[in-house]
């Protein structure tokens, strides 16, 4: 049983990708994203990382679809619908390919046995976020306020600067 | 319970999938695009990797898990900055290609 989802999972997680990758709709690739995106989730949940998850749905999903759709609408994404790829495209996916060439048999020779399959309680991690990691996530707290201010100053239109 | 290596092989994937994106694209937008997927394929490697192991030393059994919560944030924090570089190049240069952007190629 696990293994059908996982399957259907992973195939919608590539499927989203490649429609990413190849489309020549900007709307379209992202709602591809949020394909892949949302079939992520699923994975986490296969790996039993509920927590994940749910954060990946809320951020992923939620938030930063939502901030690409917004890109794609205030650059006037929608007056170009055809866009077109690089002219090294076929240079592209031979070098990613030949990156899949090398790490997916790293994969596959050194494979490391599987020790254990129960799921990590929310309290745990909770417990873990504020002990042991407590100072990555106060950066991780501060990080997320650099970067609102920037944007906010980035983005600022210039007439209000005068 | 699926093995370990077949969630690796799929962010694999995933993230060869995302890096041709980023080589082969020409608009920001869909160069952010890919490079979430490459940060997707990261936190599913790192996920599974949780969940199938034991921890070591001083690290638990789930602090995989928070290094992707940690990777989500700034993933998060980075797409709000590029929306944000994208417009003022949009409005500068009023074009979202990156080919295009070429003041400062030599």
């Amino acid at each position: 049983m696990a293994w059908f989802i996982f399957i259907l999972l992973a195939v919608f997680t590539i499927g989203g990708a490649l429609g990413v990758v190849v489309t020549r709709n900007v709307v379209h690739a992202a709602l591809s994203l949020l394909v892949s995106l949302i079939a992520v989730a699923g994975i986490y949940l296969v790996l039993f990382a509920e927590f994940l998850a749910l954060v990946q749905v809320l951020i992923y999903g939620g938030a930063i679809i939502i901030v690409l759709m917004f890109a794609i609408m205030l650059t006037r994404g929608s007056d170009y619908p055809r866009i077109t790829d690089n002219k090294q495209w076929p240079l592209a996916a031979l070098a990613a390919l030949a990156f899949l060439g090398v790490l997916a048999p790293s994969f596959w020779i050194n494979t490391v046995e599987g020790t254990k399959s129960q799921n990590a309680s929310l309290t745990g991690i909770g417990e873990s976020l504020f002990t042991t990691w407590a100072v990555p996530f106060e950066i991780a707290s501060l990080v997320l306020l650099v970067a609102l201010i920037g944007a906010i100053i980035i983005a600022r239109s210039d007439e209000e600067e005068s | 319970m699926v093995d370990l290596v077949w969630f690796q092989l799929l962010s694999a994937v995933l993230f060869v999938i995302g890096l041709y994106g980023v080589m082969a694209r020409r608009s920001a937008v869909l160069i952010i695009m890919s490079i979430e997927l490459m940060l997707n394929a990261v936190n599913i490697n790192l996920i599974a990797a949780a969940s199938h192991m034991e921890g070591i030393g001083k690290f638990s059994d789930f602090d995989g898990q928070l290094i992707a919560i940690f990777i989500i944030t700034v993933a998060a924090a980075e797409v709000g900055l590029a929306l944000a570089i994208i417009l003022r190049m949009f409005r500068n240069k009023s074009t979202v290609n990156v080919d295009e952007i070429n003041l400062m190629k030599w």
